[in-house]
C-alpha cells in the first residue's frame, strides 16, 4: 500500500488535525473561564458597572470559543477506539483511568456550571452565579490535570507492569502516574502557556478598540488585566518550559536532541539558532549556534555532555532492537523553535506594554490619564509616543494576539512528533497502535468529513467572533443591574423574558 | 458479584443516564420540527433544554471513558468495528452543540433557519443510530479470533437493529415530548400532550415488537421482568399524559428508559459483546475487563462522584424549574 496513504499515516494525521483544531480553543477556554470569572468577581465586590460590562463582553467571546472546545472534545473521548483499538487494547487499563476520571470529574461539572452561568443571571442571586463561572474555571483546570496525567503516561511511562499473558500494560500505582514529574511538569507548562493565550487575546481585543477610542473605560480594565497576565504567565511559562525541558532531556533525551538537531554528543552542547541538515548523512549542513547554552538549558552547567541523535538512536537499537528511532528532525528542530519564538514574542511584548501603560509612581503626573482617556504610551520619563509610534504599538498587539495559540500548536506538534516513533515512550510504537479492523477508505472518510467540517466551523467561529469583538462591550440593562436575590429567580418577575435565551 | 460485575453494571447505569436525559434533548429537537409552528415555539422547545442539554451529553463521554478504562477491549471493538456509525453520530453532536449556542447569534433569516434544520436533523440521526448500535451489540456482530470486528457496514444495517433504531426514536421523541408538555406554558403545552398521546401509541407498538423479539433470541426470567416493567410503565406513561398528569407521565417514561437499557444488558451480561461467528470469540464481563486494581479505583471514583454529579445536576432542574411559554422569549435576537 501506498504508505502515503497507509492506514497509520491517515490516522495520524487525521489524530493530528483534530488534535490540534481542538486545542486552539482549550486554552482560550481555560483562560478566558478564569479571566472572566475574575472580572465579575471585581463587579460582585465593587458593584462597578465597567466590569459587568466587561465580563458579558469577555464572556460572549469565552461562550462562542467554548461550544468549539466542547464539541469537538467529543471527538478526542472516541478516536483512540475509532482509529488505534490496538492502542486502546493494549494501554486502556492504565491510560482509560485518568480520561474516565477527566469525564466523571471535570466534564459534569463544567458543563453543568457553564448552563447554570449562561442561563442563570436572571434566576440565580449574585454571588450564586458567580460562583458558577468559577466551577466552570476548575472544572477546565482539572480536565487539563487529568488529561495530561494520561499524555504524560506516554510521554514518561510509570505506575504500570507488562502483562505477558494478556499482552498489555496494567496499572499499579495511579498515584504515581498522577503526581510523577512529568505530568506535574506538563501541568505547569500548559496551563500557563493557556494563560498567555488568554491574555495576549485580550491584549489585542483592547489595543483594538483603544486605536479607535471606543469603549475606553471598559477596554483600558481589560488592556490592563491583560497584560498583568500576559508578563506573569509568560514568565512562567519560560520557567516551566525550562523545567518540563530538563525533565525531557532525562526521560527522552532523543527528543531534545532533534530539537537542536545535535547529530553527535560533546561536552557543552551548543544552542542552535539556525541550521540545515541532512537526515541521511546524520549531520548539519548549515548551522548557527550558541555554545555552552543547550547544556546550561539540559543540567544549568556550560559543560556537561549532552548526547546526540546518531548516539542515542544507536543505544535505542541496542536496547530495543533493529530500527531507526529517530523522529521527524527538521519538524522537531523548527516546531522546537516556533514554540518559543512566538510564545516568548508575545512576552516581550507584553512586557514592554506594561511598561508603556504604566500608572501611578511609575509615572510622571503629567502623563496621567483617567478613566474614559485612552492611556498614554510612555516610553521615556516626561513622554509619550508619537501618535504615529502609539498606533503601531496598538496594531502590533492586535497582530499578534494570536502568537501564543500558535506557540501552544507548534509545542504540541514538537511534543508528539518528537516521541515518534513510540506512542508509549519505549513500551509501544505507533505502528502497532492503529486499528486493524479499520479500512484505508473508512479512516479517509472519517478525516475528509472531520477536515471539511471543522474547516466550515472555524470560518463560521471566526466571523462570529469578530462579529462581537466589533460590537464591543453591550450596554447594560434594568435586569443586569437588579439580579434575583433568591435562588430560581422571583414570582413577580415570572412572566419578563428570559435574560438569555436560544 | 466480581469487580467486573460491579462495573458492567455502572456502565448500564451511565448509558442509562445517558439516553434518559439526552433522550428528551434529542426528542425535543425532532419536535423543533414536529411540534412547533414558527420560530418563537421553535425556541420556547429549545430553550426547555436550553442550560442542561451540555451537562446531559456528559453522560456519553463518561459511558465512552468509563467503558475505556473498565472494558478497554469493548470501548476498542465497539467503537473501531461501528466505525462510520459512530463517525456520523460524531458529527452530528458536533454540529447539534454549535447549532445551539449559534443559532441566536446572528439575525439573519438564513442563519437561523440553516441552524435550526440542523438542530432537527442532529437529533434525529443519533436518536436512530444509537438504537441501531444496541441493537447489534444485544444481536451479535461478526467477531474473531482477535476481537476485531470483520463484519462490514451493511451487516449493521439488519431489520433487528433497524427496528431498535426506530423504537429510540419513537420513544426518545415520545420522552421529549412529555417534557415539552412538562416544561412549556400556552398553546403548545396542549398540542405537546396530545402529539405526546400520539408518540406513545406508536412508541408502544414499535418497543413491543423490538423487546419482545429480544426476549424471544436472547431473552432470561430477568431481562422477562425488566421488559414487562418497560411496557407497563410506557402505558402508564400514556395514560398520565391522557390524563394530563404531566410530571407522572414523564416519570414513567423515564421508568421506560431504564427498564428498557436494563433489559438490554441484562440479555447481553456476562457478555459485553457477543460474536455471531463463535461463541468462544465473544467478548465478556472477565475477558474484556481491566485488572481488578483499575477497577477499584474506577469504582471509588464513581462511587463518590456520581451521587455528586446527580445531586448538582438535579439541583440544575430545580433552578430552572419554571416552565416557559413564547412571552418569555425575547424578540431581539
Amino acid at each position: 500500500m501506498d504508505l502515503a496513504l497507509a492506514p497509520e499515516t491517515l490516522a495520524r494525521w487525521q489524530f493530528g488535525i483534530t488534535t490540534v483544531y481542538h486545542f486552539l480553543f482549550v486554552p482560550l477556554t481555560i483562560s478566558l473561564a478564569a479571566l472572566t470569572a475574575g472580572l465579575q468577581t471585581a463587579w460582585v465586590r465593587t458593584d462597578n458597572e465597567k466590569y459587568l460590562r466587561a465580563t458579558k463582553f469577555w464572556g460572549k467571546l469565552f461562550l462562542i470559543n467554548i461550544a468549539m472546545g466542547v464539541v469537538t472534545g467529543i471527538v478526542q473521548e472516541f478516536q483512540f477506539g475509532m482509529n488505534w483499538s490496538d492502542y486502546s487494547r493494549f494501554v486502556g487499563d492504565v491510560f482509560g483511568a485518568p480520561l474516565a476520571f477527566e469525564a466523571l470529574i471535570a466534564f459534569f461539572f463544567e458543563s453543568t456550571f457553564i448552563g447554570l452561568w449562561i442561563f442563570g443571571w436572571d434566576k440565580l442571586p449574585k454571588k450564586i452565579h458567580l460562583a458558577c463561572i468559577w466551577m466552570v474555571s476548575i472544572g477546565t483546570i482539572l480536565s487539563t490535570f487529568f488529561i495530561l496525567a494520561a499524555n504524560s503516561w506516554m510521554q514518561h511511562p510509570v505506575g504500570y507492569r507488562i502483562n505477558e499473558e494478556r499482552g498489555r500494560a496494567e496499572l499499579t500505582d495511579f498515584w504515581h502516574v498522577l503526581t510523577q514529574n512529568t505530568a506535574l511538569a506538563q501541568f505547569f507548562h500548559t496551563i500557563t502557556a493557556a494563560f498567555l493565550v488568554g491574555g495576549a487575546f485580550m491584549v489585542g481585543i483592547a489595543a483594538f478598540h483603544l486605536a479607535r477610542k471606543k469603549h475606553i473605560r471598559v477596554m483600558r480594565t481589560s488592556l490592563r488585566l491583560g497584560l498583568v497576565t500576559v508578563v506573569i504567565a509568560g514568565l512562567l511559562t519560560a520557567v516551566s518550559g525550562d523545567v518540563l525541558g530538563k525533565v525531557m532531556f532525562k526521560q527522552q533525551p532523543m527528543k531534545m536532541a532533534a530539537a537542536e538537531a545535535l547529530w553527535e554528543g560533546e561536552d557543552g552542547a551548543p544552542f542552535s539558532l539556525f541550521a540545515v541538515g541532512d537526515v541521511a548523512k546524520g549531520h548539519n549542513t548549515v548551522e548557527i549556534s550558541i555554545p555552552g547554552v543547550l547544556s546550561f538549558l539540559a543540567d544549568d552547567t556550560f559543560t556537561s555532555y549532552i548526547p546526540g541523535i546518531n548516539d542515542i538512536n544507536k543505544a535505542e537499537q541496542e536496547k530495543y532492537g533493529p530500527g531507526d528511532y529517530r523522529p521527524n528532525i527538521p519538524v522537531a528542530f523548527w516546531s522546537f523553535r516556533w514554540m518559543i519564538g512566538f510564545g516568548m514574542a508575545s512576552f516581550g511584548l507584553g512586557i514592554l506594554g506594561l511598561w508603556l501603560t504604566r500608572r501611578k509612581f511609575m509615572l510622571p503626573e503629567s502623563m496621567r490619564t483617567g478613566e474614559d482617556d485612552v492611556p498614554n504610551l510612555v516610553l521615556f520619563k516626561n513622554k509619550a509616543l508619537s501618535p504615529k509610534l502609539a498606533k503601531l504599538y496598538w496594531i502590533t498587539a492586535l497582530w499578534t494576539m494570536l502568537f501564543p495559540l500558535i506557540a501552544n500548536s507548534w509545542g504540541w506538534i514538537f511534543t508528539e512528533m518528537g516521541r515518534q516513533p513510540w506512542v508509549v515512550y519505549g513500551v509501544f510504537q505507533t505502528r502497532d497502535a492503529v486499528s486493524p479492523g479499520v479500512s484505508q477508505g473508512e479512516v479517509l472518510t472519517s478525516m475528509i468529513g472531520f477536515t471539511a467540517l471543522y474547516a466550515v466551523l472555524a470560518v463560521i467561529e471566526v466571523k462570529l467572533l469578530l462579529k462581537y469583538v466589533k460590537a464591543g462591550p453591550p450596554e447594560l440593562t434594568e435586569a443586569d443591574l437588579n439580579p434575583p436575590t433568591r435562588i430560581g429567580g422571583h414570582d413577580q418577575d415570572a412572566d419578563r423574558p428570559m435574560a438569555f435565551s436560544y | 458479584m466480581e469487580l467486573h460485575d460491579v462495573w458492567f453494571v455502572l456502565i448500564a447505569v451511565l448509558w442509562t443516564g445517558y439516553f434518559f436525559l439526552e433522550g428528551f434533548d434529542f426528542g425535543i429537537g425532532v419536535l423543533t420540527k414536529l411540534l412547533a409552528r414558527d420560530r418563537k415555539e421553535r425556541r420556547v422547545l429549545i430553550n426547555t433544554i436550553g442550560p442542561v442539554w451540555d451537562g446531559n451529553e456528559v453522560w456519553l463521554l463518561s459511558a465512552g471513558g468509563a467503558t475505556f478504562a473498565a472494558f478497554p477491549e469493548w470501548y476498542a471493538t465497539l467503537f473501531s468495528g461501528f466505525y462510520l456509525p459512530l463517525l456520523l453520530i460524531l458529527i452530528c453532536l458536533i454540529v447539534r452543540g454549535v447549532a445551539f449556542e449559534y443559532r441566536a447569534k446572528r439575525p439573519e433569516e438564513r442563519w437561523q433557519t440553516n441552524w435550526e434544520h440542523a438542530i432537527f436533523w442532529t437529533s434525529l440521526i443519533p436518536a436512530v443510530l444509537w438504537g441501531v448500535a444496541f441493537g447489534n451489540i444485544v444481536r451479535g456482530v461478526k467477531i474473531d479470533a482477535d476481537m476485531e470486528y470483520v463484519g462490514n457496514l451493511w451487516d449493521l444495517l439488519n431489520p433487528y437493529a433497524i427496528l431498535g433504531g426506530l423504537v429510540t426514536l419513537f420513544l426518545f421523541t415520545f420522552h421529549g415530548s412529555v417534557f415539552a408538555a412538562l416544561k412549556t406554558v400556552g398553546d403548545i403545552r396542549a398540542r405537546a400532550r396530545w402529539l405526546a398521546l400520539k408518540l406513545g401509541l406508536a412508541t408502544a407498538v414499535l418497543a413491543l415488537g423490538f423487546l419482545a423479539w429480544t426476549q424471544a433470541d436472547n431473552g432470561n426470567g430477568w431481562s422477562l421482568a425488566a421488559m414487562i416493567t418497560a411496557v407497563v410503565s410506557l402505558v402508564v406513561a400514556i395514560g398520565a399524559i391522557a390524563a394530563g398528569r404531566e410530571g407522572w407521565s414523564f416519570a414513567f417514561s423515564g421508568v421506560t428508559i431504564t427498564a428498557a437499557v436494563a433489559m438490554l444488558f441484562l440479555t447481553l451480561f456476562p457478555n459485553v459483546m457477543p460474536s455471531s461467528l463463535n461463541d468462544a470469540w465473544n467478548l465478556t464481563v472477565s475477558n474484556a475487563s481491566s485488572s481488578p486494581y483499575t477497577l477499584k479505583i474506577m469504582t471509588w471514583c464513581a462511587g463518590i462522584v456520581t451521587p455528586v454529579v446527580l445531586l448538582y445536576q438535579g439541583w440544575t432542574y430545580w433552578v430552572f424549574r419554571k416552565r416557559i411559554g413564547t412571552h418569555h422569549i425575547a424578540d431581539a435576537h
